[in-house]
């Protein structure tokens, strides 16, 4: 696979969704920024997995979850990588609990990460991508964004958001030859989703028609499609990876 | 390093970057935005050239208002001055 103008940068990736979507780039020819706020270990480990394939990639240190953060990890990423043309918004929290019980600071870290965050990043890469009339940007989203699941009303609120925003974003910015897409994961084995489904009152694993939980891959496998150029009529579109959860 | 902000090298920054953003019709000074056919993406994308070349941020609010070629070049050499 040729390598690309530009890179891709994956925020939250040393591990899970992220990690695979990484390696799924990577694999498509991108160079890869691999973003991580704490586990260097985690994210250097996934670099050496992309150099051994014979990608580009670089770890890049970063809370994205205030603008200071956001400038100085696509610096870095641009340092190193070029321009971002990919940019994957993975990188998520949970922090569960029933409404009533849910405190404010479980509320606004959810939305801060989840929804905040991608704005941030969003707008940042959108001006160089208007410039090269040509850009992709990949939500992870979650089918929580489109239908109820109790205890999660923090992450449901941030993923319905950032389902708004791709649409939104979307549409400002089609004639520049820039998507933007989101991805909705059912209930995938990462590390965020330990515990869900077993016995807290989740019913999301009994209810998968396919009866078994997603894999990060498959996940990364779409997310690999809406940033390539075959994919370049989808935009402002949700694809959901869930087993047929939500059908 | 930002090129020197003067009054001949904004405007032609902002003539070529029209030109590059589609603007449609003779770019002049007098000629308005809607006359060329340029709409606010394409003013935010001008935005990102004039700050690329002279290192002057205009922000959503500052070119809300401008109406003509000739204000956006006024605005930036007064904040580049």
């Amino acid at each position: 696979m040729a390598e690309r103008d530009g890179c891709a940068l994956v925020t939250g990736s040393a591990r899970g969704i992220g990690a695979a979507s990484a390696i799924a780039l990577a694999d498509d020819g991108w160079p890869v920024a691999v973003n991580y706020r704490s586990d260097a270990e985690g994210a250097e480990a996934i670099v050496e997995q992309i150099r051994e394939g014979g990608g580009r990639a670089t770890a890049v240190a970063g809370d994205i979850s205030s603008e200071d953060g956001v400038e100085s990890v696509f610096e870095a990423a641009e340092a190193v990588l070029g321009t971002v043309l990919v940019l994957v918004n993975n990188a998520g929290v949970r922090a569960d609990g029933l409404a009533p019980q849910l405190d404010g600071d479980a509320w606004s870290s959810v939305i801060d990460t989840n929804l905040s965050a991608p704005f941030h990043t969003t707008r940042r890469a959108l001006r160089p991508m208007l410039r090269a009339r040509f850009g992709r940007i990949i939500n992870v989203a979650s089918i929580v964004g489109m239908r109820a699941n109790a205890g999660q009303s923090n992450y449901a609120a941030s993923k319905a958001g950032l389902i708004g925003m791709t649409k939104t974003v979307a549409v400002e910015v089609a004639r520049r030859g820039i998507t933007v897409n989101a991805v909705a994961p059912g209930l995938v084995e990462t590390k965020l989703t330990e515990g869900i489904g077993d016995g807290n009152g989740n019913a999301l694993a009994d209810a998968i028609p396919a009866r078994r939980p997603g894999t990060a891959e498959e996940v990364a496998a779409c997310v690999r499609f809406l940033a390539s150029e075959q994919a370049s009529y989808v935009t402002g579109s949700v694809l959901t990876v869930d087993g047929g959860l939500s059908a | 390093m930002p090129t020197q902000v003067s009054d001949e090298s904004v405007e032609k920054v902002i003539f070529n970057g029209l030109e590059e953003v589609g603007a449609e019709g003779e770019i002049t000074r007098d000629a308005t935005f809607e006359s060329l056919d340029v709409d606010s993406l394409d003013l935010v994308e001008l935005a990102q050239i004039v700050e690329d070349e002279f290192g002057v941020e205009l922000d959503g609010d500052s070119v809300k208002d401008v109406k003509t070629v000739g204000d956006v070049i006024d605005l930036v050499v007064a904040r580049g001055s």
